[in-house]
This record gives C-alpha cells, sequence and structure tokens, in this order.
C-alpha cells in the first residue's frame, strides 16, 4: 500500500501504534500548556533528535514543514509586528515542534498497522453499533476506488474532448458522477449475491 | 432516505460511504486550479468532495464517508491534495478545517433530507452553510489557537478563499442536483 511510512528498524518503528499515537497526543498536549521559549526550543531540538533516533535524515524532517513554511512566515510577522519578537518565534517553534512530532509518528508506523490498530480499537465501540467488519470493508472499498474514480475521469475526459467540451467543468463532473454511481450499485449488487451479510 | 432510520448500515450504504470517500481522495489528485492569477490563493478540488457527500449521501452516510476519508488520512496515506497525510497536517494549521469535514458533510445532509424538495438555490445555500460557514467556523479558531493569533486576524487571511469556496458550492449545487434526478432513491 502507498503511504508515507519510511522503513527502518529503530524503537520507534517497533513501538505499537496504539502507545505510540498516546505519547504523541500527551507530548503535544504538553506543548501547548507550556508557555516558555527555552523549553518550546528544547522541545523541538528533542523532537529533531527524535528524527535521528529513527534513522530519519533532517531532510525529512524538513520535508515535514517545508508546505506550511508560507504559514510560518505569515505567522511569524503577524506576531512580531502585534506582541513582539518573542511571541512571535514561541509560535512558530511551537507549531513546528508540533508538526515534527506528529509527522514522526506517520513516518514510523505502517499504514496497515496504525489501520489494524484502529480497527481493534473499534471493538470497543462495538456496544454503540459499530461494527468493525463493515468498517474493514468500507476501507478497502474506498482503497480500490480511488484509481477506479482516476480511471472513469480519464474516459470521461476523453469523451468530451471528442465534443470540444473538455473544459467544461459540469460536462466532466456529471457524467464521471453518474458512472460512479453505477459502479457503486453493480459493486454492491455483487457483494450481495455473494452472500455478505451486513 | 428511510436509511437514518434503520440502525444498521446496508451493504449499499457502505459501498457509497467508500465511493464518496475515494471521491474525495481522487479529487486531491487534480491540479489546484488558479482562477484569479496571483491574487488569490489556488484553489484545491478536495473540498467539493465534501459538499458533494453531504448533499448526496445524506447526513449519516455523508458524515461517514468524510470519517472514513479522514481516518485513512490519520493512519498515514498521502490522501490529501499535494500528496499530503499523516498525523502532522490533521494537527497542524488547517487542522480544524479538515477535522470537522465529517460534521460539514453531515450538516448538509443533514439540511438536505429535512427539506427534500428544495429548489436550487435552496439546495446551494444548504451546501454553502455546512462547506463554508460550518467549515471556517472550526478552521478558524483552531488556526487562531494553533497560532496564537486574534480570530479577527485569522478571519482576514482566510476571505481570500472564499471566493474559491463559492465555486465550489455552485458546482457541488449542480453536480448533486443532477445526480438526485438520475438516482432518485439514492
Amino acid at each position: 500500500m502507498l503511504d508515507l511510512y519510511s522503513p527502518g528498524k529503530s524503537i520507534l518503528h517497533r513501538m505499537t501504534p496504539g502507545p505510540k499515537m498516546l505519547l504523541m497526543m500527551a507530548s503535544a498536549t504538553a506543548l501547548f500548556i507550556n508557555e516558555s521559549l527555552p523549553l518550546t526550543a528544547a522541545a523541538l531540538i528533542a523532537t529533531l533528535l527524535l528524527y535521528r533516533v529513527a534513522g530519519l535524515p533532517l531532510k525529512t524532517a524538513l520535508a515535514q514543514v517545508r508546505p506550511l513554511l508560507w504559514i510560518f512566515v505569515l505567522f511569524f510577522a503577524i506576531q512580531w509586528y502585534f506582541s513582539g519578537l518573542e511571541l512571535a518565534a514561541y509560535v512558530v517553534l511551537r507549531l513546528a515542534a508540533l508538526i515534527l512530532l506528529a509527522s514522526l509518528v506517520t513516518l514510523t508506523t505502517r499504514a496497515s498497522d496504525m489501520i489494524d490498530t484502529m480497527t481493534r480499537a473499534l471493538t470497543l465501540l462495538k456496544p454503540l453499533g459499530v461494527n468493525p467488519d463493515k468498517v474493514s470493508l468500507a476501507i478497502s472499498l474506498a482503497l480500490r476506488f480511488i484509481p477506479v474514480l482516476g480511471r472513469i475521469s480519464a474516459e470521461v475526459r476523453e469523451a468530451q474532448k471528442v465534443r470540444g467540451l473538455e473544459r467544461s467543468v459540469i460536462a466532466v463532473a456529471m457524467p464521471m458522477a453518474i458512472r460512479a454511481i453505477k459502479i457503486a450499485d453493480d459493486v454492491s449488487d455483487a457483494i450481495d449475491s455473494r452472500g455478505y451479510r451486513s | 432516505m428511510d436509511s437514518t432510520m434503520t440502525r444498521g448500515l446496508a451493504t449499499k450504504d457502505i459501498v457509497y460511504i467508500a465511493l464518496f470517500a475515494a471521491l474525495t481522495a481522487a479529487l486531491g489528485l487534480m491540479p489546484p486550479i488558479h482562477f484569479a492569477g496571483a491574487a488569490l490563493p489556488p484553489i484545491s478540488a478536495q473540498s467539493l468532495g465534501v459538499m458533494l457527500a453531504g448533499a448526496v449521501l445524506g447526513a449519516k452516510r455523508g458524515g461517514l464517508a468524510l470519517l472514513l476519508f479522514i481516518g485513512l488520512v490519520a493512519v498515514g496515506l498521502p490522501l490529501l491534495s499535494g500528496g499530503r497525510g499523516g498525523m502532522g497536517v490533521l494537527l497542524g494549521t488547517s487542522g480544524g478545517f479538515l477535522l470537522a469535514w465529517p460534521l460539514c458533510a453531515f450538516i448538509i445532509g443533514y439540511f438536505v433530507q429535512k427539506d427534500a424538495t428544495a429548489n436550487t438555490l435552496k439546495l446551494g445555500l444548504y451546501v454553502a452553510f455546512g462547506g463554508i460557514v460550518v467549515m471556517y467556523a472550526a478552521g478558524i479558531p483552531w488556526m487562531a489557537f494553533v497560532g496564537k493569533l486574534g480570530m479577527s486576524k485569522v478571519l482576514t487571511i482566510m476571505v481570500a478563499y472564499i471566493p474559491g469556496d463559492l465555486v465550489k458550492v455552485v458546482l457541488a449545487t449542480i453536480v448533486a442536483r443532477g445526480l438526485r434526478r438520475a438516482y432518485p432513491n439514492l
């Protein structure tokens, strides 16, 4: 499965997903309760050290925050202008630490392991009417539908190009949506005819 | 629309939930549209999936479709536009917007089900309420919190996105209306 996992053998990779998530959530909460700039800077350095522990290069850590660079700059500028340099530094460092920490969980955990943990956790919600088997079915169907939708979109686009309509969003979106529903109906009939009891 | 009455979900409901989760992911593969040059930020088509799920599937199934989508992003699949995903994005600056998606779809679906004979304008208003008002009501306080900024400052930043969102509301309304005509008992 295509995921954001980065393979490795470190202690962070070997930790089970449940405790890892809880630990990350607890650290993130602590990060937001804390108001001191030196402690926040220390937390950011500690997080970067954890990337080392996980055997991930600094480049990977940078890649996690790069998409947010413009918002970091914007936040820093607004805070600096209205509240001073110290708060500006605090806010941006805290945000960087939070995102790096959360991304570290994703980088060191396989999506399939995470899904297993999630489905197991859902068994606890059975009394509330949650059926983990249905959730598993929905997950596998969704992952299968993504490439199917890509194919439908390409086909519809091509067909509308012949009519000179490829630039009209509605002329592409409408037949695509109708065909997608048609496929979903067929899949649903196929599942039922094979005796799946929902 | 008796699916909200029945407690369990039929196979067909599960398949539709999966389809709209996948649709939201597939919309993220489309390149962002620049429709006003550099004056406005590019719009990603992805929240169109939120609006469609609510308007087409109704409250329960629409909300669950987006919950499934956010769950798949949370476990580390790169399904958000630009190939992003994982816990970092969900807890980051735009986390509030993303985590609100299931609720947005649910609220759109709730109004659409309650007023099943709504005309196109009303349908558009429901989509705009859930897809813009509710989404911003969750996303802006979150962004203000993680950035320690005043709400009004964040609101000023987000105003630039509203025109793009309005375009998506119009699109979602037209497609949802067409789909409901083609399949009256979805």
